[in-house]
C-alpha cells in the first residue's frame, strides 16, 4: 500500500488578473483563487497510482485559511486526506523558506504514515519557478525527478520507481529508489471529472490544519520572510510595445503586401 | 567568512548533444558584461564525460577560467552526481554569482544547489545587472504571468544565483584566438551509491520542425474558432516550411499539444518570422515571442493588443486571408526555389 503526498497551492488565476497600474500590485479581488493547474495533474496522477497499486493519497498545502478550498478541490479529484499549514510565521516565504516549511509538515505526516512518494506540479502559475519541488526533495534527502511525463512502474516491495522524464527533444527512462519526489508535466494525464460521491465528500471535508507551533524541530529563522534569501526590490510595468504598421487596402492588396514582406526574406525559402 | 571571499561571475555550462548548449554561450556573453563591470573573472563550470575539449569553446565565447569535472559517472545528467560536483566547486572556489540556463536541466540543478548551500535563487530571469561596488546582482524577471516585471535581490547570501531564460541574452561573437585557464577538478563518487539510473534515452524526431529552433512559426489563437478552423494554421505552416505555435487558450482547449504553446508557461521563441493569427496578444503570449525578427499579426479586432506587439498587422478575417495567403505562397515559393537552383547550376557550370 502506497502513501503518496501531493503538494499543492492555491493561486490567483494569472490569466485574468488585473494589475493596479499606479502601485504595480495585483488587484487580488480581480483574480479568482484556483487550485494551481499544474498541481491538479499532480493530484490526478497520485489518485491514478492509488487506483493501480492501492494506498492513500494525502494532499498538503501552505496558505491562508481560504486555501482550504483548494484542498476540497483535491478531495473532489480523489484525494483521501488533506493537510494545511497556516500561520503568519509562514508569510512572505520565497521558494527556500516554502520548501523548508512544507518539508517540516511532510516529516510530521510521515510520522503518522510513512511516505513512499511525493508529487508536485511542474510549477505554480503565480510564482512560475518550479523550485519548491526539488527543494523539498533535497531537504528530505530523497531523489528529485523533475519533468515526469509518465509513470511506468512503482514497485514498493523492491523499492523503486521507473518514470519517463521529459527532455527537450524526447524523454529518458529513469529508475529511482523509493521514496522519491516527482514534479509532473501537464501532459502526464487528463484530469478526470469528479464523481458525485467525491463532490459530496469534498463539500463536508475539513483538513487537518497545523500552525508553526504544531510542527516539530522548527527553526523559526528559516520560516517566512525571515527565512527567505531573496527579496523583491522593485516592480514595474513592462515597457509598452510601440505598435506595428497596419497594412491598408482591399483584402487582396493586403495579402500581396504581406506576401512581399515575407518573401523578402528569400533565404528562408531556398 | 565574509562576502569578500566570494569572487567571480560563474556560468554553469550545460552540455547538449556533445556541445555547450546555446543558452550557456548566451550566458557567457551576459556574464562577460557583469564580470567586466565588477572587474572580476568570468568562469564556466563544465560537468560531463569526455567534455574537457569543450573548455576551449567557453574561452572562445568569453570565459577566463573553466572548471572541469570529467568522469564517466557524469555521462548523462542526473541531479545527484552533478549537484555534488557543483557544490564541491562552489565550496572550493566561492563564486559571487552563479548563472544557469532556465532549461529543464538548469532549473533542476539550480534548485538543488540553492537548497543545499543554501542561498537565494531567482527563476527565469530576463534582465541582469550588477552593482559595481557591492557586487549585488539585480535579477529581473516577468512576474504574475508577465503582468509586471520584478527585480529580485539576494543581499545576505552568496553566491547569488539565477536561472536565465534562453534566447534573451546575446552570446559574444566567437573569438578563436581567446584562451583561458583550464582547472581540472575531481570528486569521489561511486556509481553504486547513486540512487537514480538512466535506463534509456529516447529522442523523438518529429517530422514537424521543432518550435524553438524554427525560422518560421505560424501561431494560432482562439480566433481560429475550433480545432477544425485551426487546421488553417497547420496548412500555412506547411506551405512555408515552418512550425506551428499556439496560445495558451488553444492548448487548454485541446486543439493542439502543449509542446506548441508559446509564452510565459510555454516556450520562448525567436524565429525570423512569427505569424500571430487570431491571437489577441495577451502579455503572457507576447513575452514568449517579442524578440522575433518579423512579427505579423492577423486579427479581426482592430483593438486587439497584438497590434501593439507586431511589426505589421492586418485587420481582417483569418478565414478569408489565410486561404489566400496559402494559395499565393504555393505559387511564389517554388519560383524562389527555382531561381536559387538556377544560380547554383551556374555556379557549378
Amino acid at each position: 500500500m502506497l502513501h503518496i503526498v501531493a503538494c499543492i497551492k492555491q493561486v490567483p488565476d494569472t490569466k485574468i488578473i488585473k494589475m493596479n497600474p499606479k502601485t504595480n500590485t495585483m488587484d487580488r479581488a480581480s483574480a479568482p483563487a484556483i487550485l494551481n493547474p499544474y498541481d491538479a495533474h499532480a493530484v490526478e496522477e497520485a489518485v491514478r497510482l492509488k487506483k493501480k497499486y492501492g494506498g492513500t493519497v494525502s494532499v498538503l498545502t501552505m496558505g491562508p485559511p481560504p486555501a482550504v478550498k483548494a484542498i476540497k478541490k483535491c478531495i473532489e479529484l480523489g484525494a483521501d486526506e488533506g493537510y494545511m499549514i497556516s500561520d503568519r510565521a509562514f508569510a512572505g516565504a520565497d521558494t527556500l523558506a516554502t520548501s523548508y516549511a512544507l518539508t517540516k509538515a511532510l516529516e510530521k505526516i510521515a510520522k503518522q504514515r510513512p511516505i513512499d512518494l511525493v508529487i508536485c506540479g511542474k510549477m505554480t502559475i503565480d510564482g512560475d519557478t518550479g523550485q519548491v519541488g526539488p527543494g523539498i526533495a533535497r531537504r528530505l534527502n530523497i531523489p528529485p525527478l523533475t519533468g515526469v511525463k509518465k509513470v511506468v512502474e512503482i514497485n514498493k516491495e523492491k523499492g523503486y520507481a521507473i518514470v519517463h522524464r521529459k527532455l527537450e527533444d524526447g524523454y529518458e527512462v529513469v529508475q529511482s529508489t523509493l521514496p522519491c519526489l516527482f514534479t509532473v508535466e501537464k501532459d502526464i494525464n487528463d484530469i478526470s471529472f469528479a464523481p458525485l460521491p467525491n463532490m459530496i465528500k469534498a463539500a463536508r471535508y475539513q483538513p487537518t490544519i497545523w500552525t508553526a507551533d504544531d510542527l516539530e524541530d522548527v527553526d523559526r529563522k528559516q520560516l517566512g520572510l525571515k527565512g527567505s534569501p531573496t527579496i523583491v526590490s522593485k516592480v514595474w510595468a513592462p515597457p509598452k510595445p510601440e505598435g506595428g504598421e497596419l497594412l491598408e487596402g482591399s483584402t487582396k492588396e493586403k495579402v500581396e503586401q504581406l506576401l512581399s514582406l515575407v518573401l523578402a526574406k528569400k533565404e528562408l525559402f531556398q | 567568512m565574509t562576502f569578500d571571499d566570494y569572487r567571480g561571475i560563474w556560468v554553469y555550462l550545460e552540455v547538449k548533444d556533445g556541445n555547450i548548449a546555446p543558452v550557456s554561450l548566451e550566458l557567457l556573453g551576459a556574464g562577460r558584461q557583469l564580470a567586466d563591470k565588477r572587474k572580476t573573472e568570468l568562469a564556466g563550470v563544465l560537468i560531463g564525460s569526455g567534455v574537457k575539449p569543450l573548455a576551449q569553446t567557453a574561452f572562445t565565447y568569453g570565459a577566463d577560467v573553466v572548471y572541469v569535472y570529467d568522469d564517466p559517472i557524469f555521462a548523462y545528467y542526473r541531479t545527484e552526481p552533478y549537484m555534488r560536483a557543483l557544490l564541491d566547486c562552489c565550496e572550493k572556489h566561492k563564486p559571487e554569482v552563479l548563472l544557469y540556463g532556465a532549461t529543464p536541466t538548469g532549473k533542476d540543478l539550480a534548485s538543488a544547489i540553492a537548497t543545499d548551500l543554501p542561498t537565494g535563487l531567482t527563476a527565469d530571469t530576463t534582465i541582469l545587472d550588477i552593482e559595481e561596488d557591492t557586487g549585488l546582482l539585480l535579477a529581473s524577471r516577468p512576474a504574475f504571468g508577465g503582468n509586471i516585471m520584478a527585480t529580485i535581490l539576494c543581499k545576505k547570501y552568496r553566491p547569488q544565483m539565477a536561472t536565465v531564460r534562453p534566447k534573451v541574452m546575446k552570446a559574444l561573437p566567437p573569438d578563436p584566438s581567446r584562451t583561458g585557464k583550464l582547472v581540472e577538478e575531481h570528486i569521489e563518487l561511486r556509481e553504486e551509491e547513486m540512487r537514480t539510473k538512466v535506463l534509456e534515452i529516447v529522442r523523438e524526431t518529429t517530422k514537424k520542425a521543432r518550435i524553438d529552433e524554427a525560422d518560421i512559426i505560424v501561431a494560432g489563437g482562439k480566433g481560429m474558432g475550433s480545432k477544425e478552423g485551426f487546421q488553417l494554421i497547420h496548412q500555412l505552416a506547411e506551405v512555408l516550411g515552418g512550425a506551428v505555435g499556439a496560445s495558451r487558450d488553444v492548448v487548454e482547449a485541446g486543439w493542439i499539444d502543449h509542446h506548441h504553446q508559446v509564452g510565459q508557461t510555454g516556450v520562448t521563441v525567436t524565429p525570423k518570422i512569427y505569424f500571430a493569427i487570431g491571437i489577441s496578444g495577451a502579455i503572457q503570449h507576447v513575452v514568449g515571442m517579442q524578440n522575433s525578427e518579423l512579427i505579423i499579426a492577423i486579427n479581426k479586432d482592430p483593438n486587439a493588443p497584438i497590434f501593439q506587439s507586431c511589426h505589421y498587422g492586418i485587420v481582417g478575417d483569418a478565414f478569408e486571408i489565410v486561404p489566400l495567403l496559402i494559395e499565393r505562397f504555393k505559387e511564389e515559393i517554388p519560383k524562389l526555389k527555382a531561381a536559387a537552383d538556377v544560380k547554383e547550376e551556374i555556379r557549378h557550370a
